[in-house]
């Protein structure tokens, strides 16, 4: 059911000055996928979507993105092939109200979802919108991080941790939140901490270790998968 | 004749008058300055210079292709800005990312080139410029004489800040200015093209203070040295208002401009240092600035 290729990583390196972090990351996710990184602390994933968007200091390799080579372009460029990053911190400004954080990312495609349909999905982010952006409580702040994101058109989204630090039923609404994304045809890269909530989403599991990826996991493996996933991710 | 503790009302409404054009002049170049910090991480020392740059452009735009006040207002603040990009993109692009003291330094360093040039071109002594004809004489308000150019200054360069203001804070440029403020990598990572918007940015902050040159042209003399001794009152500005907060340095650069004309009536010899003991005061109390975020 997955389609063509539409990330591809080959042989991906990446430094923060003389600190050599990601050491030849290969990976690759499908249009319609939900694919997570999985990984202990410090393994190099959120360097990896860091990255793909092009915000790491220094980066070299192949990063494709529906066949674009993007090793070399400006974050800006490669934002409007249609990719768009929920950053670990969340990334919502202080200076700017719920709205206009909202409304702040430019469509960099058609097909994005309208601000109505995408209140609904986040009906707690209405009654806010005048509120500072940073007022919000933290998993206001996580979805109205997501919300603005599925405005733009971008049909790929790199999702950092969107679960990190949130109570359980604010947990299982980005859960629901990510199946209908799934279901509408986006294309997910995720990168969870929490396995239980990974596995009950995704198509496939990259094991990130070191800056590598040491092991490819299918749902349909998890059950015999699970040993050799407890055994990378046990600390 | 009416007084106000003992002071006749023309000579303590004159003042006030005076210290609402300096401080017309402090809220543009400060707003100008807090825009560019906000963004770029930059304390544009050159910003006097480019003051100046904005009097002598609108003087040479006059003696040497006759074009007049107004043709000056709208051209010294589009070629000295063009200037500012032109310095954005070969010198203060190469900084980002370093310590503010490079950038403090580069543009010090700038400014005395500058200002060297001109003054070996021109000489130190001042040029006059005329004040245009459609705004010479002046209102008899009865309680005192109000010179026409004098009201168009202070009226201009209220504007010219309302409208900046209003566009940063309500439309979408203004939130794109804003929110690269916080986080310019995010907001460039969202397909914003951050790099263009900052030697944008450095450009219109530039332009802000050729404008006021041209404003400053027929009430000053235009010398080389004219924006050097008024940038040090508006870094003080600046530091009270709060470094980077727009309504904060507009808001303080008229106050204090009111502050310090007040100053020269009440007690002369105080009026020079007054602004520089209120920056003390404030630096004390609100290290932050009276309108910065703390932190
Ligand atoms: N901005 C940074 N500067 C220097 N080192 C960093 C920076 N961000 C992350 N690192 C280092 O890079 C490695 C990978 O970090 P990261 O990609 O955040 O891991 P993960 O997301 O898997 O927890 C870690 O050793 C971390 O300390
Ligand atoms: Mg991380």
């Amino acid at each position: 059911m997955a389609g063509p290729p539409i990330l591809e990583v080959d042989e991906l390196h990446a430094w923060y000055g003389e600190s050599h972090v990601l050491h030849g990351m290969r990976f690759h996710v499908r249009e319609g996928e939900v694919v997570t990184l999985l990984g202990r602390n410090g393994a190099g994933k959120s360097t990896t979507i860091k990255a793909v968007m092009g915000v790491v200091p220094k980066r070299s390799g192949s990063i494709r993105i529906r066949g674009v080579e993007t090793i070399a372009l400006p974050p800006h460029r490669i934002a409007r092939l249609g990719i768009a990053w929920c950053p670990e911190e969340r990334g919502i400004f202080a200076s700017l109200s719920v709205l206009e954080n909202l409304l702040l990312p430019p469509v960099v495609a058609e097909g994005g979802l309208s601000r109505a349909a995408v209140l609904s999905l986040f009906p707690n982010l209405a009654e806010r919108l005048s509120s500072q952006g940073t007022k919000l409580s933290g998993g206001e702040q996580q979805m109205l991080a997501i919300a603005r994101i599925l405005r733009t058109g971008a049909r790929l989204l790199l999702l950092d941790e969107p679960t990190e630090g949130l109570a359980p039923v604010i947990v299982q609404q980005i859960g629901r939140t990510i199946r209908k994304l799934k279901a509408e045809g986006f294309t997910i890269l995720l990168v969870e901490q929490n396995f239980r909530f990974a596995a009950r989403l995704a198509d496939r599991h990259y094991i990130v270790e070191h800056g590598r990826v040491v092991d490819e996991i299918a749902a349909s493996d998890i059950g015999p998968g699970q040993d050799r996933l407890v055994a990378h991710l046990a600390v | 004749m009416t007084e106000f503790f003992g002071i006749p009302a023309p000579v303590l409404f004159g003042q006030l008058l005076l210290g609402l054009i300096n401080g017309a002049f402090y809220a543009i170049l400060s707003l100008g300055l807090a825009v560019i910090f906000g963004l770029l991480n930059i304390i544009n020392f050159t910003h006097g210079a480019q003051y100046m740059m904005g009097a002598f452009t609108a003087w040479m735009l006059l003696n040497w292709l006759g074009l007049g006040y107004w043709w000056a207002l709208l051209l010294a603040p589009l070629l000295v800005g063009a200037s500012g990009i032109l310095i954005e993109r070969l010198l203060l692009k190469r900084l980002a990312g370093l310590d503010h003291l490079y950038g403090l330094l580069l543009t010090f360093g700038l400014a005395l080139v500058i200002q060297g040039l001109y003054r070996d071109a021109f000489g130190s002594t001042g040029l006059p410029y005329a004040i245009p004809a459609e705004l010479r004489g002046g209102q008899n308000l009865g309680f005192m004489f109000l010179p026409n150019y004098r009201a168009w200054v202070v009226v201009v360069s209220l504007a010219v800040c309302l409208a900046t203001w209003l566009v940063i804070e309500k439309t979408r440029l203004g939130s794109y200015l804003r929110a690269a403020t916080e986080n310019p990598t995010l907001v460039q990572a969202m397909g914003v093209d951050v790099p263009k918007m900052v030697t944008l940015t450095y450009g219109f902050g530039v332009a802000l203070a050729a404008f006021a040159g041209v404003l400053a042209a027929p009430i000053y003399q235009v010398s080389p040295l004219m924006g050097a001794d008024l940038i040090i009152v508006v870094f003080a500005v600046v530091v009270i208002g709060g470094m980077g907060s727009i309504l904060g340095s507009i808001v303080t650069g008229f106050g204090l401009g009111v502050i310090e004309g007040l100053t020269k009536v009440f007690w002369p010899e105080a009026s020079s240092t007054v602004i520089f003991v209120i920056m003390a005061i404030v630096l004390l109390l609100r290290p932050a600035g009276l309108f910065g975020r703390a932190g």
